[in-house]
């Protein structure tokens, strides 16, 4: 290597759409997955603004309910595969895992490629249904047998990208695992390691260890479409509950898989906006690996109404009680660390507060579901939609957001404009609480999940909520095009702590990184990566 | 800019890392468990709802074709694992010669099961002939997993073949030396985890009555 080609950062080192699509640098593959993931989720968030637009007054205006249940279906596939399964680990993840823990790629660098290639593969799977075959699924995302393997529609497709997609995810699991045994900086150990790696970590492992089970679940579906026999079939001998347990088994786990590495992002975003340690460092650390364990054993919570004798309910339903015991340490953690800290109140922080508030009636509105008395009356009801989305959107959704202005001067070397980011905040955050609050009332009321039409007495909240949905679309379309703007700005050089409290390694490299991540040797904390009385001074 | 002079870190995701990459292989290992685990659920779920009728089809299984199988997996993983050894001490001859031993020992075992799949369609055992149609559920259900998880692992066979071949070719290219011999190892490591979930299969298929 030449010595100008050192001094080039990673984004001018090399030109060309081919120096991007076979890069083997994780910068650039997590950039990748962020350009791609964004195109998916505004497909995915146009579907459900379409959804919110037909369900504005009661009757049919827009679409056929066959068409209403193809564009749910594919909201879903959308917005869970292909968008929040990967979102903060192959984005975030890749690019500043190995920063953080003061290396210059992650141990694969190639297999790491060959994921974003395979997620790619069965993204257009997903969306060749649209063009291809009989029409796209309209089966929910749960590919609930037997409907799914009766109904014309290209299910089979739609499940084998699903499959596809599960082979993305356990790469990128398999190669974080390995990077964090291996490659830490000297002197890290893990109980040194920052908080977003230790998140990752816990979700690698159910990446790993819960995606195999799905993926041969999907092809069972796809075996009984094509020979006819009846693995899940009840009129020929299958038995669709074993289904659910499969499906389940995986899609549970999953869910942290989503929220797992938001609560790393929101354990980044605390300390350095409150300028003083994490409060509670080991309990974090632990508490993921707790629900990551915990987790496992509560699919059948989803499974309360499905049949399921006696016993088996209670248990699920205490061992999904249990969850909020790590959960709920986590945030009196992250609020704790807010107490007594000198609180700089920067766009990223806003998103982290937007994501514990919302995360919070997320969560809360879990045990309401967990609960057997009152999930019996709640089960498949709006209640349900009302729940996932204050999880995973207001949760993951926001954190993810939260990361991009957070890392957004590392990543670019360029700054957005802060006021335009804190007006669009508050925007997403009114348009979100409108959106999904009144969709708990109306579930509440009883009203039904999955339906292109509602009875008359459910208008009110529905009318709301599709406001809602309009006022969040204004508030997406004002961040995105604050952050592109930014790119355009003319302003002084990145300095390499652009907040100026920031502690993790990531912090004392250039804005860009160079090529291979650092310009000279990290120097750790003395007491633990958030030991802000020992912190390293940074020279520019 | 003002950094001119190289700087690179010790602990670089481009070094050779043998230990990482038998880490990643130990950890795909248990993703493939838990494919296969999953398919072991539904074995036991449909065998404990339909006790005789499992048991019944199983005895139109082939036990010697079976017991040969099992015979000829376990020496192809000892061969392997001979193969290991012998790149350890430098034997490049002898190690390509046991691999393609394995080799052959793979497609032993494919030619095999070949006769034996042929036979069940032959007599009209496979989803879609009338036979098969014929069956009451659980018969019909045990021959579908069959096909399904004996296929799924004649699938790994070959992926494994595929394996073995490059690292023949690899060590015929001298890539593959006494010091550095990590791909050897993982081809071992996951050619023994094809043989495991034949152990499982076997029994589970052929033996039980
Ligand atoms: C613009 C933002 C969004 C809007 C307006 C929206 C709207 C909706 C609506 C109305 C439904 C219910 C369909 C029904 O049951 O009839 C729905 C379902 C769903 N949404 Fe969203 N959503 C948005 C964003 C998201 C995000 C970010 C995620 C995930 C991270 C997500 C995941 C889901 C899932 C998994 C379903 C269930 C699909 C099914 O029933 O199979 N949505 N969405
Ligand atoms: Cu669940």
């Amino acid at each position: 290597m030449t010595s100008t080609a050192l001094n080039l950062n990673y984004l001018q080192a090399k030109k060309g759409i081919f120096s991007w699509i076979f890069s083997v640098d994780h910068k650039r593959i997590g950039l990748l997955y962020l350009y791609s993931l964004i195109t998916f989720f505004l497909v995915g968030a146009t579907l459900g603004v379409l959804m919110r637009l037909e369900l504005l007054n009661p009757g049919k205006d827009l679409f056929e309910a066959q068409t209403y249940n193809q564009i749910f279906t594919m909201h879903g596939v959308i917005m869970i595969f292909l968008f929040i399964i990967p979102s903060i680990p192959a984005v975030f993840g890749n690019f500043f895992l190995p920063i953080m823990l003061g290396t210059d790629d992650v141990s694969f660098p190639r297999l790491n490629l060959l994921s974003w290639w395979i997620y790619i593969i069965g993204a257009i799977m997903a969306l060749s249904t649209l063009l291809f075959g009989d029409g796209p699924a309209d089966t929910g995302w749960t590919f609930y047998v037997p409907y799914s393997v009766k109904t014309g529609t290209n299910v089979t497709m739609s499940v084998l990208a699903a499959f596809v997609l599960g082979f993305s995810s356990i790469l990128t699991g398999l190669n974080f695992i390995v990077t964090i045994h291996r490659l830490k900086t000297p002197g890290m150990t893990f109980l040194k390691m920052p908080l977003f790696a230790w998140a990752l970590y816990a979700t690698s492992w159910i990446q790993l260890l819960a995606t195999p089970v799905i993926g041969i679940t999907l092809l069972m579906i796809v075996a009984e479409r094509v020979f006819g026999v009846g693995l899940f079939d009840p009129s020929i001998g299958g038995d669709p509950i074993l289904y659910q347990h499969l499906f389940w088994i995986y899609s549970h786990p999953a869910v942290y898989i989503m929220a797992l590495p938001a609560f790393g992002i929101i354990s980044e975003l605390l300390p350095t906006f409150s300028n003083r340690t994490i409060f509670g460092y080991k309990a974090i650390a632990f508490s993921s690996l707790a629900i990551a364990f915990v987790g496992y054993f509560v699919w059948g919570h989803h499974m309360f109404t499905s049949g399921m004798s006696g016993l088996a309910r209670i248990i699920y339903s205490i061992m999904t009680f249990l969850v909020a015991i790590p959960t709920a340490i986590k945030v009196f953690n992250w609020v704790a660390t807010l107490y007594k800290g000198s609180i700089d109140v920067q766009p990223p922080l806003l998103y982290g507060l937007g994501f514990i508030f919302q995360f919070m009636i997320g969560g809360l509105s879990g045990l309401v579901l967990g609960a057997l008395a009152t999930d019996i009356h709640l089960h498949d009801t709006y209640f349900v939609v009302g729940h996932f989305h204050y999880v995973m959107f207001g949760g993951t959704g926001f954190a993810f957001f939260g990361a991009l202005h957070y890392w957004y001067p590392k990543i670019w070397g360029r700054m957005y404009n802060k006021l335009v980011a804190n007006i669009a905040f508050f925007i997403l955050f009114i348009g979100f609480n409108l959106l999904y609050f009144p969709m708990m009332i109306a579930g509440l009321m009883g009203m039904p999940r999955r339906y292109y039409d509602y009875l008359p007495e459910f208008h009110l909240p529905n009318m709301i909520s599709t406001y809602g949905s309009w006022v969040l679309a204004i508030g997406l379309l004002l961040m995105l095009g604050n952050l592109i703007a930014g790119f355009r700005r003319k302003h002084e050089k990145i300095a390499r702590n652009p907040w100026g409290t920031g502690i993790t390694l990531e912090w004392q490299t250039l804005s860009p990184p160079p090529v291979a991540n650092f310009d000279r040797m990290p120097v750790l904390p003395k007491d633990g990566p958030y030991d802000y009385d020992h912190k390293p001074e940074i020279k520019e | 800019m003002e950094h001119t002079s190289a700087f690179s870190l010790p602990n670089s995701g481009h070094n050779r890392d043998a230990e990482a990459s038998k880490m990643g292989m130990w950890l795909f290992l248990f993703t493939e468990l838990l494919l296969f685990g999953g398919l072991f659920i539904v074995y036991m779920v449909y065998r404990s709802l339909n006790p005789e009728s499992f048991l019944l089809a199983s005895f139109e299984l082939d036990v010697a074709m079976g017991t040969f199988n099992t015979i000829v997996l376990l020496v192809s993983s000892m061969t392997i694992a001979m193969s290991i050894t012998a790149i350890q001490t430098g034997d490049a001859k002898k190690s390509i010669f046991l691999l393609y031993t394995t080799l052959g020992l793979a497609i032993v075992f494919l030619i095999v099961k070949y006769f034996e799949w042929s036979a069940k369609i032959h007599h009209g055992l496979f989803p879609g002939f009338e036979v098969y149609d014929g069956l009451p559920p659980g018969e019909s259900l045990f021959f579908f997993l069959y096909f399904f998880m004996t296929g799924l692992h004649a699938l790994h066979i070959i992926i494994g073949g595929i394996i073995i071949s490059v690292v023949i070719y690899r060590t015929k290219k001298g890539l593959v030396t006494k010091e550095k011999y990590t791909l050897t190892e993982n081809a071992g490591l996951y050619w023994h985890l094809v043989d495991l979930i034949w152990i499982y299969l076997f029994p589970l298929f052929y033996l039980i009555h």
